[in-house]
């Protein structure tokens, strides 16, 4: 790789950091955002050696005590330092939203496109199913998705979970890909594979999904932020992440409301955490989707 | 017109048909069901053939074409069964908390319209200035804060400051309408929040986009005083696709309350849904997601007509 950066002066790989540098200039609140939500990815991975207390150790004689210096954020009933459990927190909430954005984007896209290129009955029958997915709410399928498939954890991430927070954002992602599908498949070039007597499947993957692509990377960060707040609202409902596992939405529910007079930290750190985080990922996907596309703009 | 909405009246049906069968495929694959839950919840001995016999009577061993059977026929007869762990009928355990939902959600609509008008005309009509940006700011927040949370701030607001906390009962409107409203103005204002940070955007940018169009500058052209041109011309324009917004965020709502019930001690359709899937109760959770789509449906169909009849280039259109 780094022969061709060389060789070839101005290609892709070379100009990137003023891509970036630009990205900036332009966009300086988005890049900001950008900055925050790497910070916390850091922090929250590397929980183990930033934060300063165990997420999960019990300290009774500290509790309930006030944000001070020893607590940043104060404790909870169990003498839990809420700054350590807010650091990893952060991980659940990163971690489950990339995941389960990524997974619906991705099968979104794919029915999407799939359905834009065949058309016809095939495109019709994929549509009304999407239209039965568009018909609730997306807490309320990604409630009975949860309880349809109950826990299943893998490497301490509870991967239904992750299929349910996917699911609502899937019918999202396959509209809009299948839209521009429909416009792509008239252009010249499809045709010319087809001519080419390229398979159904080549075209679709290498001709097709890496020109309907931009809607999906405008669209990303947005989903992130969305199933952050997905994922926090069924932690609420004690059907997301379980104790002890430290996550935003887990931290306001359960007693959390017995302590709304004498410890009203408990509820206002983590709902902090959550609503900075998902306002960073919309600033991020807003100013991504003005850079990437301008006609947006308004 | 008429034939406008019949023909989307009768594409509403086969997606409530899929709705069903979509619900009721999804809730069969459960491991374990409500006997289990119900019988041996608290770790009580209770023996097998209890449970075989639970398990017919309430028609769980029935094959599952026939439960599906029953399932649809009664939906076609408005029959919705009964729910498994109280064993009322389904529409009663609805029909007793339906009102206190649709109630906040109609105060949050009311309230979120009120906040969004206003709002957006002002964000669009001082463009960049440093009352837009404050407006901007003030609604990418209320996108980006879980309503649940927002409502546990106003709780502790309310205690801070009135030491008031959400009573544990609810007072219906037609026995005492102040207790009434000044319980549920709080959950509606905590979902309002979101409601009309959507809407105002949406406003706004409607607004920017109409303002740039040729009729404004003609108008401006021969005369007209601009808080007619804005009143006239750009906001009835501008509203339009404000309404689609409003139809979709109200459905978008009912889901939001599922969750804001829990917090405000509200026993409404969102918090009996959420017990229902947790205790398995396979008919409640059918009936409640049968209404929640329908609620769904209709209102965009609402919408739809609603939109048609106020731009005739779609009812001619031909959709």
């Amino acid at each position: 790789m780094a022969a061709f950066e060389t060789t070839i002066p101005g290609s892709p790989a070379s100009s990137r950091p003023s891509v970036i540098i630009d990205f900036a200039r332009s966009q300086p609140i988005a890049a900001v955002s950008f900055l925050f939500i790497i910070a916390l990815a850091f922090a929250s991975a590397f929980a183990d050696y930033v934060a300063p207390y165990d997420p999960v150790a019990l300290d009774f004689e500290n509790v309930l005590t006030p944000p001070a210096a020893a607590h940043w954020f104060g404790t909870d009933n169990f003498g839990r330092d809420i700054f350590t459990r807010v650091l990893y927190g952060g991980r659940t909430a990163l971690v489950i939203g990339v995941m389960s954005s990524f997974l619906g984007s991705i099968s979104g896209g794919i029915i999407g496109v799939v359905s834009g290129y065949f058309s016809g009955r095939f495109d019709f029958y994929v549509q009304r199913f999407i239209d039965i997915l568009l018909s609730f709410p997306i807490i309320v399928l990604a409630v009975v998705v949860v309880a349809m498939l109950g826990r299943n954890i893998i490497f301490g991430v509870d991967i239904n979970l992750v299929v349910a927070i996917a699911i609502p954002i899937v019918p999202k992602v396959a509209r809009v890909v299948r839209s521009s599908a429909l416009s792509v498949r008239e252009l010249p070039y499809i045709d010319a594979a087809r001519a080419a007597g390229y398979s159904n499947a080549r075209i679709i993957f290498r001709h097709m999904v890496p020109n309907v692509f931009a809607p999906f990377i405008i669209m990303f960060a947005a989903f992130v932020a969305q199933a952050i707040l997905l994922e926090a609202s069924l932690s609420f409902l004690g059907l997301g992440v379980t104790e002890p596992t430290p996550a935003w939405g887990l931290m306001l529910s359960g007693n959390a409301a017995d302590f709304y007079r004498e410890a009203p930290w408990m509820i206002i750190f983590p709902g902090v955490a959550i609503s900075v985080t998902v306002f960073a990922f919309n600033l991020l996907g807003d100013g991504l989707r003005d850079y990437l596309d301008p006609k947006f703009k308004l | 017109m008429a034939g406008y909405i019949l023909k989307r009246i009768l594409y509403m049906i086969p997606t409530l048909i899929g709705v069903a069968l979509l619900v009721f495929f999804l809730l069969r694959v459960v491991p374990g069901d409500i006997v289990e839950l119900k019988l041996r919840g608290d770790g009580a001995a209770v023996s097998q053939e209890t449970i075989e016999a639970e398990r017919t009577r309430l028609g769980l061993n029935k094959p599952l074409y026939q439960q599906l059977g029953e399932w649809m026929v009664g939906l076609a007869t408005f029959d919705f069964g009964k729910s498994m762990w109280t064993e009322a009928p389904v529409a009663d355990e609805i029909g007793s908390r339906l009102g206190l939902t649709m109630q906040v959600a109609i105060m949050a609509t009311i309230i979120a319209i009120i906040l969004a008008l206003p709002l957006g005309i002002i964000s669009a009509l001082y463009k960049d200035t440093w009352i837009d940006h404050l407006i901007r700011i003030v609604t990418i927040g209320g996108l980006a804060m879980p309503s649940f949370w927002v409502g546990m701030l106003v709780i502790i607001g309310l205690l801070y400051f009135f030491n008031w906390l959400p009573p544990l009962t609810y007072t219906p409107i037609w026995v005492d309408p102040i207790a009434n409203l000044s319980q549920l103005i709080w959950p509606a204002l905590a979902i309002a929040y979101r409601y009309s940070a959507v809407l105002t955007r949406m406003v706004r940018s409607s607004i920017i986009e109409v303002m740039l169009e040729d009729y404004i500058r003609t108008a401006r052209a021969k005369g007209v005083a601009e808080r007619l041109v804005i009143a006239r011309h750009a906001l009835s324009n501008a509203l339009l696709p404000s309404i689609t917004v409003l139809g979709l965020e109200f459905a978008f709502l009912i889901g939001g309350l599922v969750v804001t019930e829990q917090v405000f001690n509200l026993n409404g359709i969102g918090r009996l849904f959420v017990q229902a899937v947790i205790r398995n109760d396979f008919t409640l959770t059918q009936g409640i997601v049968m209404l929640i789509a329908t609620i769904f449906i209709v209102t965009n169909l609402i919408v739809d007509v609603l939109y048609a009849y106020l731009d005739p280039r779609i009812r001619y259109g031909g959709r």
